[in-house]
């Protein structure tokens, strides 16, 4: 959003959580550049939803209060000054938090008003982001009427409407067709140009194809974290992302 | 801020087809109460007449008839607030918010004053009914007056609850449920003590919204609904941060 803003736009440290007596996060620590798209790799369950939901905000650290760890968002402060740096972020969770009852541009304006434009800034937002997101022709209809495909797109739509510097996807191209697949997957590029984004995925392709840098996530704990490049050279040969994957999460238990 | 969350609020109630079914029944109802109160009260009005200090139109129609409005509330805001948080955080649409720059004052404030907007709108018709009277005799305003101010309040009271009872759960039904409960027991808590100095009446707001309904402006009363009011929506605040930490 403006000119001064700090080269590294999300920094986290020591993410710990647990749920009950159960520990599902293992002090996690992230960071990440502007133009940077970040790829965070794992199996069902390993944490990456939650760790998501952390930087977000909409989860809470486990010792927050003690200064035990740290969330920063464009040097804001997440846990001390959740309001300012919040407005920095676009999140799509898993489920697309998408009121059904709205017509897509009316949702769509109030994602933007939600977070703090005025209604001229997010009418021109309106615009661009339909555009960006291939929402052209569904402006009016009703959300709850799309298809699954089109609701994604929505849900994405909502996320970078307001130009946010840290753009946290959760699963972005789940249920969507090929075809739909790869556009999502240019504008996810096109948006870590301007942007910092971090995507949770199960799909090797996409990182490859998007990606500049994976972090995986076993048992949640961060077990490996390198360039796309040097994950697909992982063990000194040059291989499959897919193979190099299975060997780094079987390597450690 | 607020004022978006509670057009947003607003907005998912009018593209309900089952508010404007609510809407035009309770119409037709309070129509149908007025109507009787109306017919009652002419049948008895040449033996009224004889009387010294002879009751208005006001006192026999009016008041009965927000007092049965009163009633009615107990039942009908519980179906209504089922759905302020409970429902989003069903749909996973809470994430919006909770992601979204806002505080949980903003999210409560926003929910509550939307609803309330659209239940004065729903209760509107009555006071315009009772006003058409003013076209054949003359009526007590500030009854009216107090009666609506009192009726306000205590809807007011009734949506903190269910907001706050929506909160604790992610079924709208069980919201439901819980907020009947709630205001039933407490309604019944007031009508079972015998004792007329029983602390159960001073925790009931339809004792003190009767008050009201006598055209009694009480600042006690009226300082009762704003506590009562607040203490809800700060526990939703509160619960809504302990969502955060959770989960």
């Amino acid at each position: 959003m403006s000119n001064i803003t700090p080269e590294i736009t999300l920094s986290a440290r020591n993410l710990t959580r647990r749920f009950g007596s159960r520990q599902v996060i293992h002090g996690v620590s992230l960071e990440l550049k502007r133009g940077e798209v970040l790829g965070l790799l794992g199996h069902n369950g390993a944490g990456k939803s939650t760790t998501l939901q952390m930087l977000t905000g909409c989860l809470l650290p486990d010792g927050a209060e003690k200064n035990e760890c740290s969330i920063e968002i464009c040097g804001i402060d997440l846990l001390r000054q959740p309001a300012l740096a919040k407005a920095h972020i676009g999140y799509l969770p898993e489920t697309p938090p998408l009121y059904r009852e709205f017509s897509v541009d009316d949702y769509l304006i109030f994602a933007a008003r939600l977070r703090g434009m005025k209604s001229g800034e997010a009418a021109a937002a309106l615009a661009q982001t339909r555009q960006r997101c291939g929402l052209e022709a569904v402006g009016r209809k009703i959300i709850g009427t799309l298809s699954k495909g089109y609701q994604q797109r929505v849900g994405i739509a909502q996320a970078i409407i307001h130009h946010p510097d840290v753009i946290v996807l959760d699963e972005p191209t789940v249920g969507l067709d090929p075809a739909q697949i790869r556009e999502i997957r240019t504008l996810i590029r096109e948006l870590g140009d301007s942007s910092s984004v971090i995507l949770s995925t199960h799909q090797l392709g996409e990182v490859e194809s998007i990606c500049d840098h994976v972090q995986i996530m076993q048992h949640g704990k961060l077990i490996y974290g390198d360039t796309t490049a040097g994950m697909a050279s992982y063990g000194g040969e040059p291989g499959k992302l897919e193979d190099n994957f299975i060997r780094i999460t079987e390597s450690r238990p | 801020m607020i004022r978006l969350l509670a057009l947003r609020e607003l907005r998912s109630l009018f593209a309900m087809p089952s508010t404007w079914f609510v809407l035009a029944v309770l119409q037709f109802i309070f129509a149908w109460f007025f109507l009787a109160r109306l017919e009652a009260f002419l049948e008895i009005q040449p033996q009224l007449a004889q009387l010294a200090n002879p009751p208005g139109v006001t006192i026999t129609v009016a008041a009965p008839m927000f007092n049965t409005v009163a009633l009615l509330l107990m039942m009908l805001v519980p179906m209504f607030t089922m759905r302020l948080i409970a429902e989003e955080r069903r749909n996973q649409t809470f994430a919006l918010l909770l992601a979204a720059p806002l505080s949980g004052y903003h999210i409560v404030l926003g929910k509550f004053f939307g609803l309330l907007i659209f239940l004065a709108a729903l209760m509107a018709g009555v006071p315009l009914m009772l006003y058409t009277l003013a076209l054949g005799t003359a009526i007590d305003h500030g009854l009216l007056l107090s009666n609506l101010l009192g009726l306000l309040l205590l809807t007011a009271s009734y949506v903190a609850v269910g907001l706050y009872i929506s909160a604790l759960t992610t079924q709208p039904v069980i919201a439901a449920i819980g907020a009947l409960a709630v205001l039933v027991g407490l309604w019944l808590a007031d009508i079972g003590a015998a004792a007329e100095d029983s602390p159960w009446h001073l925790i009931s707001p339809l004792n003190h919204f009767q008050n009201f309904n006598a055209g009694l402006l009480d600042s006690g009363d009226a300082a009762f609904f704003v506590l009562f009011s607040a203490v809800f929506l700060l526990l939703t605040m509160r619960r809504i941060h302990n969502n955060r930490i959770y989960g």
